[in-house]
């Protein structure tokens, strides 16, 4: 029995609660376990990297009851992808809070690793309402941790992010049953199977459990019209958490490729193309107005929150146009798209500590001490996410241009793409060399914001890893084009879930009714 | 015709609940929520059809309705039990720092006529 | 191999550079200019063979199936613009270490050109296009950071953000365009596509590809109507301005025409596109420099008219064109860098570049005046110097144009025209500055360093060299260079200072003549110095343009997201009623056949109190209390329908969480406003109304379509495995704590944390006296013997709850809420303190544990070798129980019950201890 699945769920959450019932020891203690489970969480999410390569997915039976009526967790290649990623993220933000904030933040690492859980289980789940489990941890966790230091921007922003996914949790409550009251299931591989078996008279009822589905994640995704909550949330949040979020949106990116590639996928016949033809110009849309209001923003955390949503319409971009190459290319950017953005989270925050009351606003301001490191780790950054070759930015929309070649969308895609990869770069250089060279007095600020060697290392790993998918860009591609594959074929995830026999899983269950 | 009427029931309270959830403030909204969530639970249980005086314990005489929504309800419930107290918890706390229980922290340009007067 | 080595040494220079300058400008210099010279020197080193036709080709597969691999090439284009590059690159690092002020930071100067110079480096050397492009993008990125290199000066940021913008739209442009061709292709590589060459033309695609391309070399080239940030970047310092702006990056632009010939030429959408351009730009420049006062700005537009001067002879595409071109490419580079860094000189020297008020500088620094006479006369085409002998190939090529009808009769006199305005404004320049009198200089010039002045006069005499032996000097690299552009088809020529008495010699007559004529003219009939250039430039555009996209940017996300909660809840809504209707539009709605339940009359009773009470909270929602009084019947009634439907736990939780809602809400509300405000406006009213009609009228379509369908599901496992497998007879509580016990493992986790989330946000506002909904006394009293007297009974039917639930309605969560609602009355009845003080527990440590527990008992089952939360059964005999099936999923349950136990009085205690708000301002009456 190989327990190595439900590790990056029950890691994070016995330690937490460990650090829950100590909520009184001094907060290094909760540091040094918190590190401790984070860097294991990375270690884990190897392993389970390497278990995947196969090709076949792994499977846990929650509680030793078979699956479609037990609970399962299920990890494929797309899975593990992104364990690895929030992993990746995790240690370097972890870090990042570590130099004195997280001692002013009230009980920060135990949310921190729930939200890992949160994230985690999404990732894992192979059952339908057990995600929607996931999704509340997540959402509830970063609740918490979006409103640290109650100031009043952050708690108007949390009580606008929070009322709206309560209400889009009912929403979604509903479509897992209205799809379980149909097809009589609730294990997503088992679901697979139903909905291509679905009576006509019902297909009208599975497609708008399905769009409903869709409509929620969209929200977690931030697309237009539903990402308004997101630009508040992110931009006061404080930047570790921001930077966690980076990771946040991807989930919502996640559960739509799950459901339209499995549930709704290859198998699922008059169902399929559940997203056709509304998500490629909505996906537009979004990156267009990310782009458009990141040129704009006023500050430099708005900026990036906007910069967050741009990157949603790339991937998602990606997703619309279907196909091998586009997922893949769609994967890739996913992967930069989190670090980076994290990155720039992080960037903003020490140049806004070290400008006084100027803040992170993008406008003249006091000259900020560590010029030069802090601008080279701006401009790296600026350059990244913008996509100037050869750096990831430009490799991952490099791969979608490429893979949406020949295709009717090619046009607007390429062009969109292009515009928009014009204002990010003029966006972050005019927010550059306004907060870094126009500056109001030429003394630096008082060393005491200096970045800490702490903060420095935590931007270096991310940096890192960004560079890393660059120059690893061969080998990553070829993972991310083979979960593509996989994803493009659902049956290896339901032969591996359901097995060989599944005749009679559903019946007519002889109700009493009126004896 | 059980059906329409639960079928009813529920959408007028989702409406209800819809409604005041869309208000200005945020005590209409926790309740709004919460009418929201009783409809929600109601419409799981529905999910697995309504059967009458069959509850899904194992006894002598045959017949049982679906306990999987049941299940689900149970856990809706105690989420959105959660959600709610949190929510309240914000909503209080805005209130403290903001002194409006607007749900934008703030108190909007035109400023209402106070309840009674109207 | 050694391609990359001689691309990768500047960089090495780069990071030299910086760690030398701690030491002092010498050593910053030398640690640049090793690296360089040992690359020029490899380069050096290949020269010979490729002067003889061979080309150095070298690749390493990157993403070899997207076709981006590291491959390098040299040929002899190549090679001329690599020369240029180290070459010029050398005599800048020389002239910079004099040119720069003791406390501007020379290392971070040296180290930007040094990157500068690889990328350009890149361009010239590199086989795969997309690797061009790279550089391409990377030259964008040194030049923005290089003219903002005094980054305080506004003007110097305004530049750098015009010529970044303008060249990084070009580059996206160009790599639009080489993908497409790249497509085409089926490749990337230089050489895949020249042997496609007729493929490529042939595609429907490729006249866009084209004028895309077009567009990435006019930028990048400075070409009009794009030519507007080259004047801006002279903001930059002059070293700078010598080695970017006029001598290399600028040139890149025609390099790509040049290197993408055998591609693009003998088509006639380029041909048009390209000379018209081309000649516009080389007019234009030329006339608008007259009339520049500032040194710098002369210089910049005249390097804008002689771009455009060998835009239009790559566009006139006749091999002998092609090789003006690049003959004129190297003049030009030589001339125009030596009058650059003497224009420097002279800024360093008097303190202006303004030659309203230079003049008179003979006298002072005569050496500077003679080689910068000698750069001026090349710039104007004057024989003995060899701007006259490209100019002179280039009258020759724009006299016979008669495959250009539009322009054909027209040419020749536009093209002397042209360079009657660039032998003005060179003469001005010579005039201006070394002759007439000084006006008002800010100080007396002194005495350039010796060295400064070196690098110009070696960039002199290369001019007089070439000038005056052509044959001897440049005539082999431009040979081998136009064979990599023309191909074998190049004829015949010699590029020789006599031709005898042509046409050519003519019009170079007529262009010197009336160049000087304009330029007296100029001074003496309309007085030149008062002349006030126009101001309505493209600069000036492009600055609006700037400013207005950042504000109508910031509105529009300030007009989407008005930060209203209202709002955004509206639009989701919306869009879920769209997500929602749109399959029944697409396939139309249909209840099932199922057979309907009967309906009894107590179920219409509760079916109306509930439907009436909803509408109830929605009429009295001013007045909170009684709002949550009629949810309350809203609540009850959904209990009664669980019960109703069979589903006991259901009824029971239900309820429990019903009273605990109540009292929480009720006690919420002792600190909000008693009631709200009547605000919304009766326009917003109807929308909303609206909305919910739908939404609800969708929710109540959907239900009614499923509830007559008939039924089949998995459930039927579970009655077969509770008893045997589950030790159960309860299904639910057994699909809860062991089936799907790991949903519920999640559910505490969210309840702990939103128990959590309050107690934060409460954190800080304890008071030391509580405040309680105190009773009038006498009740109060009753009520507080009354809670004592019930809270060991309602324990005692929590425990009862719990033990039973394995089999009939109950379990762990519902006795922490009993257990808690009887704690939750004595904390009504009393005060918060007492009972916290008969309690002595700390509830998030308690919540912890129950979490820890739940986990623990799930871990058994690992520990057991099962999956996590596989459970273990037994059957042990309690007294006055009787035997009850004891599961390990009951300890599972027992973590629940603390964990709602601690949730519930956590979230409760954390609400009720706050601090009263002084006195709310604002908000409701």
């Amino acid at each position: 029995m190989n327990h190595l699945l439900v590790a990056p769920i029950l890691l994070p959450m016995f330690t937490a609660a460990l650090l829950l019932v100590l909520h009184r020891a001094p907060v290094v203690m909760a540091r040094s376990v918190n590190a401790a489970a984070t860097l294991s969480l990375f270690a884990a999410s190897v392993a389970i990297l390497t278990q995947v390569e196969s090709g076949t997915p792994l499977v846990y039976q929650v509680g030793n009851w078979p699956p479609p009526f037990g609970i399962v967790l299920v990890a494929d290649r797309l899975s593990a992808f992104l364990l690895l990623l929030t992993a990746l993220l995790a240690p370097p933000v972890l870090l990042y809070a570590a130099q004195g904030w997280d001692a002013r933040a009230r009980y920060f690492h135990p949310l921190f690793l729930f939200q890992l859980m949160g994230l985690n289980g999404a990732f894992l789940a192979g059952d339908l309402f057990n995600l929607f489990v996931f999704f509340e941890i997540l959402l509830i966790a970063s609740y918490c941790l979006a409103l640290q230091g109650l100031v009043v921007e952050r708690l108007r922003a949390t009580l606008h992010y929070a009322a709206i996914n309560i209400a889009a949790s009912s929403v979604f409550l509903m479509a897992v049953s209205l799809l379980y009251g149909i097809t009589g299931t609730l294990n997503m591989a088992h679901l697979a199977e139903r909905v291509a078996l679905v009576r006509t008279e019902d297909v009208a009822l599975v497609r708008v459990a399905g769009l409903l589905l869709l409509g929620v994640f969209s929200i977690k995704a931030a697309l237009f019209p539903l990402y308004f909550w997101l630009p508040a949330l992110y931009s006061n949040a404080p930047a570790p958490v921001a930077a966690l979020f980076s990771m946040m949106t991807k989930v919502g990116v996640y559960a739509i490729i799950r459901i339209t590639t499995l549930i709704y996928g290859a198998e699922a016949g008059v169902l399929m193309e559940l997203t056709s033809p509304w998500l490629l110009p909505i996906a537009l849309i979004t990156l267009v107005l990310g782009a458009l209001s990141a040129f704009g923003a006023g500050r430099l955390a708005t900026m990036t929150a906007y910069l967050t949503i741009a990157s949603v319409g790339t991937i998602l971009t990606a997703v619309s146009i279907g196909g091998a190459a586009a997922f893949s290319a769609g994967l890739y950017y996913l992967a930069h798209s989190t670090l980076v953005i994290a990155l720039l989270f992080l960037i903003g925050d020490l140049i806004g500590r070290s400008r006084g009351d100027m803040s992170d606003q993008i406008h003249p301001g006091p000259q900020i001490g560590r010029a030069a490191g802090l601008g080279l780790a701006f401009l790296f950054a600026g350059a990244t996410v913008a996509g100037v070759p050869p750096l990831s930015g430009f490799l991952g929309k490099f791969m979608l241009l490429q893979s949406v070649n020949g295709a009717m969308a090619v046009v607007p895609v390429w062009t969109v793409i292009l515009a928009t990869s014009l204002l990010m770069l003029v966006g972050c250089a005019r927010a550059g060399s306004i907060v870094l060279w126009n500056v109001t007095d030429p003394l630096p600020s008082d060393s005491a914001h200096a970045p800490r060697a702490g903060e420095w290392t935590a931007l270096a790993a991310l940096a890192a890893c960004s560079l890393l998918l660059v120059l690893f860009a061969g080998p990553v591609k070829h993972y991310t084009d083979e979960t593509a594959a996989q994803l493009l074929s659902p049956d290896s995830y339901i032969d591996a879930v359901l097995g060989p026999q599944r005749e009679g899983l559903v019946r007519p269950l002889q109700t009493g009714g009126l004896r | 015709m059980m059906e329409l009427m639960v079928a009813i029931g529920l959408g007028i309270v989702t409406a209800c609940g819809l409604y005041l959830i869309l208000r200005g403030r945020t005590f209409p909204v926790v309740l709004g929520l919460s009418l929201i969530s009783y409809a929600v639970n109601l419409f799981i249980l529905a999910m697995g059809r309504l059967v009458p005086e069959a509850p899904p314990i194992i006894t002598e005489e045959a017949g049982y309705s679906d306990p999987i929504p049941q299940a689900l309800v149970l856990t809706a419930i105690v989420i959105s039990f959660g959600m709610t107290g949190f929510l309240m918890a914000l909503a209080v706390r805005t209130w403290h720092q903001t002194g409006s229980d607007h749900v934008d922290g703030a108190e909007p340009k035109t400023v209402g006529r106070p309840a009674g007067t109207s | 191999m050694i391609l990359p080595i001689l691309i990768l040494l500047p960089l090495l220079a780069a990071g030299a550079t910086l760690i030398a300058q701690r030491r002092g400008f010498a050593a910053a210099a030398w640690a640049a200019a090793v690296p360089v010279a040992a690359s020029l020197a490899l380069l050096v080193g290949e020269a010979p063979e490729v002067l003889t036709g061979e080309k150095l080709l070298i690749s390493w597969p990157w993403l070899p199936d997207l076709g981006f691999n590291l491959s390098f090439r040299l040929d002899g284009l190549g090679l001329l613009f690599a020369l240029l590059i180290l070459g010029i690159g050398l005599l800048v690092i020389l002239y910079a270490r004099y040119y720069l002020a003791p406390e501007d930071r020379i290392g971070r100067l040296y180290a930007l050109l040094m990157l500068f110079m690889t990328a350009m480096l890149g361009i010239v050397l590199s086989e795969n296009v997309l690797l061009l492009v790279m550089f391409w993008e990377l030259t964008s990125l040194a030049s923005f950071l290089l003219i903002a290199f005094w980054s305080s000066r506004p003007l110097a940021r305004q530049g750098a953000r015009m010529a970044f913008a303008v060249t990084s739209a070009g580059g996206l442009a160009l790599l639009a365009g080489v993908l497409l061709i790249g497509n085409i292709a089926g490749s990337f590589e230089l050489s895949a596509w020249f042997s496609a060459r007729d493929a490529i033309r042939g595609h429907a695609s490729f006249n866009v590809a084209l004028v895309l391309i077009l567009l990435g070399a006019f930028t990048k080239s400075a070409q009009f109507p794009f030519h507007f940030w080259l004047p801006a970047a002279m903001a930059a310092p002059t070293p700078v301005s010598a080695y970017l702006h006029s001598a290399t990056m600028v040139k890149v632009g025609v390099f790509l025409l040049a290197r993408l010939y055998p591609l693009l030429g003998g088509n006639v959408v380029f041909e048009y596109i390209t000379t018209a351009v081309g000649l516009t730009t080389f007019v234009f420049g030329a006339y608008v420099a007259v009339f520049r006062h500032d040194l710098k700005g002369l210089l910049a537009y005249s390097t804008i008219s002689h771009l455009g001067l060998i835009t239009f002879l790559m566009g006139l595409d006749t091999p002998m064109s092609s090789v003006a071109a690049i003959f004129h490419i190297g003049n030009h580079a030589t001339f125009k860098a030596s009058l650059f860094m003497a224009a420097g000189i002279i800024d360093h020297e008097c303190g202006t570049r303004d030659m309203r008020r230079l003049g008179g500088l003979w006298r002072y620094m005569p050496q500077t005046a003679v080689l910068a006479i000698v750069a001026a006369l090349a710039m104007a085409g004057v024989p003995l110097f060899n701007g006259f002998l490209s100019k002179e190939m280039f009258f020759a090529e724009a006299l016979d144009l008669e495959h250009l009808p539009l322009i054909g009769g027209m040419g020749p006199a536009i093209v002397t025209l042209g360079s009657m305005f660039s032998v003005a404004y060179s003469v001005r320049f010579i005039h201006d500055v070394f002759f007439d009198e000084p006006h008002d200089l800010p100080h007396t010039p002194g005495k350039p360093p010796r060295y400064m002045k070196v690098p110009a006069e070696i960039l002199a005499l290369v001019c007089i060299a070439v000038g005056v032996l052509p044959g001897y000097t440049v005539a082999p690299l431009v040979n081998a260079a136009s064979k990599d552009v023309v191909g074998e088809a190049l004829p015949a020529y010699e590029i020789a200072l006599w031709h005898g008495f042509t046409m050519p010699l003519f019009m170079s007559m007529i262009a010197l003549a009336g160049g000087a004529m304009i330029y007296w003219l100029l001074r003496h009939r309309y007085d030149l110095h008062l002349h006030v250039p126009v101001r309505y430039t493209g600069r000036l555009l492009f600055q609006q343009a700037y400013d207005g996209g950042v504000a109508m940017a910031g509105r529009l996300s300030s007009r989407l997201e008005n930060g209203s909660l209202q709002r955004y809840l509206a639009i989701t809504v919306a869009t879920m009623i769209g997500f929602g209707a749109w399959p029944f539009l697409q396939y139309g709605f249909a209840g099932g056949g199922a057979t309907a339940t009967p309906t009894m009359p107590l179920a219409l009773v509760v079916w109306v109190a509930a439907i009436v009470a909803a509408l109830g909270v929605v009429l009295f929602h001013h007045e909170r209390v009684v709002a949550v009084i009629l949810a309350g019947v809203v609540g009850l009634a959904v209990s009664i329908a669980f019960a109703y439907f069979s589903a006991p736990d259901l009824a029971l939780t239900q309820l429990a969480v019903e009273v605990v809602t109540t009292l929480l809400m009720l006690v919420a509300l002792s600190f909000l406003p008693q009631s709200t405000v009547v605000e919304s406006s009766p326009r917003r009213k109807l929308r909303d109304a609206v909305l919910a009609v739908i939404a609800g009228a969708g929710v109540a379509g959907l239900s009614w379509a499923v509830l007559t369908r008939s039924h089949e599901s998995i459930a039927w496992y579970f009655f077969q495995n509770s008893l045997p497998l589950g030790g159960g007879g309860n299904v639910v509580n057994l699909l809860l704590v062991d089936f799907r016990g790991f949903d519920t493992f999640g559910e505490i986790t969210v309840l702990s944390m939103a128990a959590m989330g309050a107690w934060i946000l409460m954190a800080d506002l304890r008071a030391e006296r509580s405040i309680v909904i105190r009773p009038s006394e006498p009740d109060g009293i009753m009520f507080m013997v009354a809670a004592r007297l019930l809270l060991p009974f309602t324990v005692l039917v929590a425990v009862y709850l719990f033990l039973r639930g394995h089999n009939q309605p109950g379990g762990g969560f519902l006795a922490g809420l009993v257990v808690a609602i009887a704690l939750i009355m004595q904390y009504m009845g009393e005060g918060l303190q007492q009972t916290l003080t008969r309690l002595r527990i700390d509830f998030r440590i308690l919540l912890g544990s129950g979490l820890l527990l739940a986990g623990l008992t799930g871990l058994a089952g690992i520990i057991a070798g099962a999956p996590f939360l596989t459970s273990a059964v037994g059957h042990p005999h309690v007294p006055l129980l009787g035997e009850i099936p004891l599961a390990s999923a009951t300890a599972f349950d027992l973590g629940v019950f603390m964990a709602v136990l601690g949730t519930t009085l956590l979230t409760l205690t954390a609400i009720g201890q706050a601090r009263r708000k002084p006195s709310p301002t604002g908000g409701a009456t």
